[in-house]
């Protein structure tokens, strides 16, 4: 073992101990500055003191980053109901997608219920919604969205055909990007991307700077007044870690949603992706968004 | 009819902002201890004699608003128990992370320089008795045998510490405007500018609130204010004044000369939500106002009466015009949705940890402090007094 005297705690002693010796007039008036034996003592304390404090720091991170590593439940693909996952399968990189089809939705807002439930989101805040956008005949195009009740847009007045030329649903919800400005930004590590692509947010370490809610562009953070911690939408992360579908993406009645690993060129998400043309939001931003959409206009933001 | 579409704004970003008050506070308070600093700088190592007079009292009131100025960011998070993972649990992408180790480097920096400028006067008065004796015993770090060696090498180290202070108060400030720059997502913040920006009108504020305090000082000490050294204090101002407005207003020139998709709604921004505390509180009350009452009161020959009205009044608007700057930047950059497509309200309450009475109340700790500091050091002693 190469033990340098400096660098190992458990032969620390035996450095500093004859340096001390050699010093024997340690009161202040006694010493003087250019004394090799505490010069060498102060920098051994120093060094071990340094030794220490990175190990105390560092090492519980790099042990639970190690465990979470091995740990299988987090490292298994989760066993994808509608394509059983082969023993070759298993070995390749799950990677999330999530696609909205946006000339499916009817606005029926099952999937901002079926959030909030599955959730527990606080009432006036939205892990996702749906926006309106209408194109009047006029030119004007008017954004709207339904957040209260069912979040039906059953419950708004119906659009007048007349002075209506078009109108269509989006729905939106956390892009998951590759370039997260959240996880960029927040200053203690508290928002992260597990290795299967999704951005979730460690409420246990989150100070509630806000400082994500500002970096993301597309407005899906917020500081839950039940937590007082970041939050956003997880894809669901505990539904899809055991194979199931995140909530709104179940109870969407029209297939608007989709979900699946798109490393996997037989999950139903690959198979959209590969014969539509898509688009994702903000794009000029460069955050690359992993939820992707079919359907947008020029519009939508 | 206006003309203008429905609004629409994210439904997260309704009716509460995330950044309120307390954030607007901290970059003022951060800028003030950044411009005082300055100018005991200025003293120490450009070698602005005339500054004497205030030289050491800005090195107090630069550590005192520094000794606060966390105060407002605590007070805004939402879990302040784990205030100290940023140091921690740093996450060196965050611009924020390196606040902890700046904000710690230039406190004690600014604390270790105070207890040298003021080192002479804590050892003559640490054989005192009782518990005042023992303050400055503790102040002089139990040594208390001053030598001219002694002397030569505290000195040499003020120097040394005021060189390593500017920069480090333009990174101090810098990485405040840098909090805000880097946010891509914001069309109102993000620009390379904002550091610099942030630099020069914590410059400002910092000399403004020195004039105005010298002033104020001078009126309950009953001594006379020195009319060379207001004066310095006056041109060091209106210099900065220039710099930091006319980049404030580059960069919002430069936007509305690029005319990107954003513009339309952050010209509805300045021109509607930011009307009175952008055009007229930042813009002309704080910025072309001053701008000419420090044109006048710079006047050599001036009555020093009349200079002291200019200064006070000059001093008093910058630091208005930085307050309101801090407002527009801060509260303004949130009015706008990330849907860019509404507008948000934000009017600060009263009550409450980020209400209106609290942020008054942590404003006038720093002035406490102070005050404290003046009861225990000799905080407007010169050098020459001293004998240096």
């Amino acid at each position: 073992m190469n033990c340098t005297p400096t660098g190992c705690p458990s032969c620390q002693p035996a450095a500093v101990a004859p340096a001390s010796v050699a010093s024997p007039g340690l009161a202040p008036s006694s010493a003087t500055p250019a004394d090799p034996g505490r010069r060498e003592f102060v920098w051994d304390a120093i060094r071990t003191f340094s030794f220490g404090a990175l190990t105390l720091t560092a090492l519980p991170i790099l042990v639970a980053e190690a465990d979470a590593d091995d740990d299988p439940k987090a490292a298994a693909p989760p066993a994808d109901p509608s394509a059983t996952v082969g023993a070759a399968k298993r070995k390749r990189t799950v990677l999330f997608g999530y696609l909205v089809d946006t000339t499916k939705c009817i606005g029926c807002g099952g999937c901002m219920l079926a959030c909030k439930n599955e959730n527990a989101v606080p009432d006036d805040q939205f892990r996702t919604w749906v926006e309106r956008y209408v194109y009047y005949k006029d030119g004007r195009v008017e954004v709207d969205t339904c957040t209260s009740g069912n979040f039906s847009f059953d419950q708004k007045p119906a659009l007048d055909p007349k002075v209506v030329d078009k109108a269509f649903f989006v729905p939106k919800l956390c892009n998951h990007c590759v370039e997260t400005p959240c996880i960029q930004v927040c200053p203690v590590g508290a928002s992260l991307m597990t290795k299967d692509g999704v951005v979730l947010i460690d409420h246990e370490r989150c100070i509630g700077c806000a400082y994500c809610v500002q970096a993301c562009p597309f407005g899906t953070r917020f500081i839950n007044h039940k937590t007082n911690t970041a939050d956003k939408c997880t894809w669901c992360y505990h539904r899809v870690a055991k194979g199931e579908k995140p909530a709104c993406v179940e109870v969407c009645p029209t297939g608007t949603r989709i979900f699946g690993d798109i490393n996997d060129p037989d999950s139903d998400i690959s198979k959209v992706l590969a014969v539509h043309r898509i688009d994702v939001l903000k794009s000029y931003l460069g955050t690359r968004p992993k939820t992707r959409y079919i359907g947008l206009t020029s519009e939508v933001v | 009819m206006h003309g203008h579409p429905i609004e629409f704004m994210f439904p997260n970003d309704h009716g509460s902002i995330a950044w309120t008050l307390m954030i607007v506070l901290y970059p003022y308070i951060t800028g003030l201890v950044a411009g005082a600093f300055v100018v005991a700088a200025l003293y120490h190592v450009f070698g602005k004699k005339e500054l004497a007079p205030v030289a050491r009292f800005a090195l107090a009131a630069s550590f005192s608003f520094c000794a606060f100025a966390t105060m407002p960011l605590l007070l805004h998070l939402h879990q302040p128990q784990r205030a100290f993972n940023i140091m921690f649990t740093p996450n060196f992408t965050s611009a924020m992370a390196g606040f902890g180790f700046i904000y710690s480097f230039y406190l004690t920096l600014l604390g270790v320089e105070i207890l040298l400028v003021f080192r002479d006067d804590i050892v003559a008065r640490a054989n005192r008795r009782g518990v005042e004796g023992w303050l400055y015993k503790v102040l002089a770090l139990g040594v208390t045998n001053q030598t001219p060696g002694s002397r030569a090498l505290d000195h040499k180290w003020i120097s040394a510490l005021s060189v390593i202070g500017i920069p480090a108060a333009c990174v101090l400030h810098g990485y405040v405007g840098f909090i805000f720059g880097g946010i891509k997502a914001n069309p109102w913040w993000s620009t390379a500018l904002m550091p610099v920006i942030f630099l020069c009108s914590a410059i400002v504020s910092g000399v403004a609130m020195l004039i105005l305090l010298y002033v104020i000082a001078s009126k309950f000490r009953r001594v006379q204010v020195d009319d060379e050294c207001l004066r310095s204090m006056m041109r060091t101002l209106w210099l900065f004044l220039i710099l930091a407005v006319a980049l404030e207003e580059l960069e919002l020139l430069n936007m509305a000369y690029e005319s990107g998709a954003q513009w339309a709604m952050l010209s509805r921004l300045i021109h509607e939500k930011l009307h009175f505390s952008f055009t007229w509180l930042q813009l002309i009350l704080g910025s072309v106002v001053p701008f000419f009452l420090l044109l006048i009161g710079m006047r050599r020959g001036l009555h020093p009466g009349v200079r002291i009205g200019l200064g006070t009044v000059s001093g008093l608007l910058v630091l208005i015009q930085v307050m309101s700057m801090r407002w527009n930047v801060v509260i303004g950059g949130q009015l706008l949705s990330k849907s860019f497509r509404g507008f948000n309200n934000y009017l600060p309450e009263f009550g409450g940890r980020e209400g209106l009475g609290v942020a008054v109340l942590v404003f006038c700790l720093p002035f406490v402090l102070m005050f404290a500091l003046g009861k225990i050091l000799p905080l407007w002693k010169t050098d020459a007094a001293d004998g240096h």
